[in-house]
């Protein structure tokens, strides 16, 4: 034990534990570096433990946009719990495991005459609780800045082509909410399960840049 | 239980045209621009307080959608095309 030094090295050793190892040759920003010091400190004066952080990192990261497919698959396959998840989200999603923590959650419906797509202008709101965390180019100023501005082009860039018959309807996530888009279903699939149906969907779907395909 | 609420459903709405400074919810590129309710979410903690650590009196918060064609001159796209956002009552003023 090279660094057995007695009392004083043990006392250090279980007084407080240290940053957790990071990434091999990582170059931290500012903020990066920011962040980091701002946990050690927490962790220090025991505001937090460097487990409870460990743990919820670990938390967020097992959540996947296979949440959010599991609650569009059965809004596809049980029209009562659609019209639940329409009009009390929250209640909808807590029922099938997947609560909110501290926002109130709305389902948006794509339909024949409209489609809906999310977006936070101000910064990059989203429904982690049912999505994970955002993709990068959700949070980047690109994104944030088009999507309001021009959302036809944008959406092509995405694969996504509407008629102006379709409404292209935005959601700015100005506050406590977050928005979930629920996909259309694509004909062909009401024989589908639940499962088979939440294989088909996917997290772009759910943020309405794209629409669900599906061929036999 | 509260006294009524500002707005209804339908409502015409225009947004404050107001650049104050400080922690603001409310999107430049609605400022001034007129909208629809289409809903009341409830009662919320201001963003404009707590981001300072203050409190204050909740504040109604609503769904109000603009038509693309009202925000951007050269806007293309269908004439039914919308963006909807979460304002604040305090931000809102009827038409």
């Amino acid at each position: 034990m090279p660094h057995d030094h007695h009392d004083h090295d043990d006392d250090h050793h279980h007084a407080h534990d240290h940053a957790p190892p990071q990434p091999d040759d990582k170059v931290h920003s500012y903020y990066q570096i920011l962040g980091i010091a701002l946990k050690e400190l927490l962790v220090e004066k025991g505001v937090v433990t460097a487990g409870e952080v460990r743990a919820a990192i670990e938390k967020r990261d097992q959540t996947t946009p296979a949440f959010g497919a599991k609650v569009v698959a059965k809004a596809w396959s049980d029209p009562i719990f659609r019209i639940r998840l329409l009009t009390n989200a929250n209640a909808a999603v807590a029922e099938l495991g997947f609560p909110m923590t501290t926002t109130q959650l709305v389902a948006v419906e794509n339909s024949e005459d409209v489609h809906n797509v999310v977006v936070c202008t101000l910064c990059s709101c989203y429904p982690r609780e049912l999505l994970g965390l955002p993709p990068a180019w959700y949070k980047s100023r690109a994104y944030r800045a088009r999507i309001v501005q021009e959302p036809r082009a944008v959406l092509a860039e995405f694969g996504t082509h509407l008629t102006d018959k379709v409404e292209v309807r935005v959601h700015d996530s100005t506050a406590d909410m977050r928005y979930l888009v629920v996909p259309q279903q694509p004909a062909g699939t009401e024989g589908l399960s639940e499962d088979e149906l939440a294989a088909l969907i996917t997290r772009d779907s759910m943020i309405g840049v794209t629409e669900v395909n599906w061929s036999a | 239980m509260s006294a009524a609420l500002a707005f209804a459903p339908g409502d015409l709405v225009r947004v404050r045209d107001d650049y104050p400074p400080g922690h603001i919810r409310t999107p430049i590129y609605v400022r001034g621009k007129v909208g629809r309710v289409t809903r009341h979410f409830g009662s919320f903690g201001n963003p404009e307080l707590l981001a300072y650590r203050l409190t204050g009196p909740k504040e109604e918060l609503y769904e109000v959608r603009f038509l693309q064609r009202d925000l951007w001159d050269d806007y293309k796209g269908s004439e039914r095309d919308s963006v909807d956002l979460d304002l604040y009552r305090n931000w809102l003023e009827k038409i």
